[in-house]
């Protein structure tokens, strides 16, 4: 069965293409573009991709208005119905914003904006999405983000880490985020938003490659081998 | 009806630029000041007929963040 995805462009999007990219070259099949005024979705979607920029120009708060567009209803219906949702950097934003995920993204601690490669470590390698890493394992991926800082309540950050869904956390203090978290899965572990971009290191002239198994795990995981 | 939203941190949600202000006070040779929070101040013009919980349901669905944030609405006339 051949693998079918989607990646939804906001206005003000601008990492739409390096996603789908690596969603094409990984799983070999073409990656359906949709906008983020479009009320429905393609049918039989495998994997919905959100990704980094900044959709509508950071307004309000970033990714407030992109969680309130038409299609990011159907994206929440179908996240609902179990697709597998994946939001990067601003994509994390929309999702948490939308209620997908829990927590909100704030201001980096720091103030300024941070675009570097950071060292990850991998904390639930069960999921759809990273069982292509180790438990435990270390990974470098970039980072390109104003506002990472990862906050919920204590409460929340408890359940979260009891769950098991703290997907991956910074190895050391990129952005004052919550426990160093740097994505979360949401109950159902269908969707998984992060503020690093493993997209950007899916080749080695991307300086990496180690944003690869997160792709290979979910089409390996959703269409077999 | 003109109407003011002050949406505003929770307690305890650290803010970074509230942070970065006050050092910028202090900067200037402000003393005094302990702490500054930064927030956000909506005007809306609204129609007689909005309800207040018309108002309020605007507040938690789009303009203020209920996980960190906390809104007042200010009916000005």
């Amino acid at each position: 069965m051949a693998f079918r995805s989607a990646v939804v462009t906001f206005p003000g999007s601008n990492c739409d293409r390096d996603l789908a990219v690596a969603l094409e070259k990984i799983s070999g099949t073409e990656c359906i573009r949709v906008w983020h005024g479009d009320a429905e979705l393609p049918d039989n979607l495998d994997f919905i991709g959100l990704p980094g920029g900044f959709s509508y120009g950071d307004y309000l708060r970033c990714g407030a208005i992109a969680s309130r567009s038409p299609v990011m209803q159907a994206v929440i219906e179908a996240a609902n119905r179990g697709v597998p949702v994946f939001g990067v950097c601003n994509g994390f934003q929309v999702l948490t914003e939308s209620g997908l995920l829990p927590g909100a993204l704030l201001r980096n601690s720091g103030i300024r904006f941070v675009c570097r490669e950071v060292s990850l470590k991998v904390e639930n390698a069960q999921s759809l999405f990273t069982s292509g890493y180790e438990s435990g394992q270390h990974i470098r991926i970039p980072v390109a983000h104003h506002d990472g800082n990862y906050h919920a309540d204590e409460e929340t950050l408890d359940r979260l880490e009891g769950e098991g869904r703290v997907a991956f956390r910074y190895a050391e203090d990129v952005n004052g985020s919550a426990r160093q978290i740097a994505g979360v899965l949401n109950a159902a572990g269908n969707v998984l938003g992060m503020m690093p971009h493993p997209e950007r290191a899916i080749e080695s002239t991307h300086g990496g490659t180690d944003g690869r198994a997160l792709f290979e795990s979910a089409i390996r995981g959703l269409v077999g081998a | 009806m003109k109407v003011r939203v002050h949406v505003s941190l929770k307690p305890g949600v650290l803010d970074p630029q509230g942070r970065a202000i006050h050092h910028s006070l202090e900067g200037l040779g402000f003393s005094g000041v302990n702490d500054v929070r930064a927030g956000r101040l909506f005007e809306l013009d609204v129609e007689e007929s909005v309800s207040d919980e018309a108002l309020d349901d605007m507040c938690r669905k789009l303009l203020a963040n209920m996980v960190i944030e906390n809104y007042r609405i200010e009916k000005v006339a």
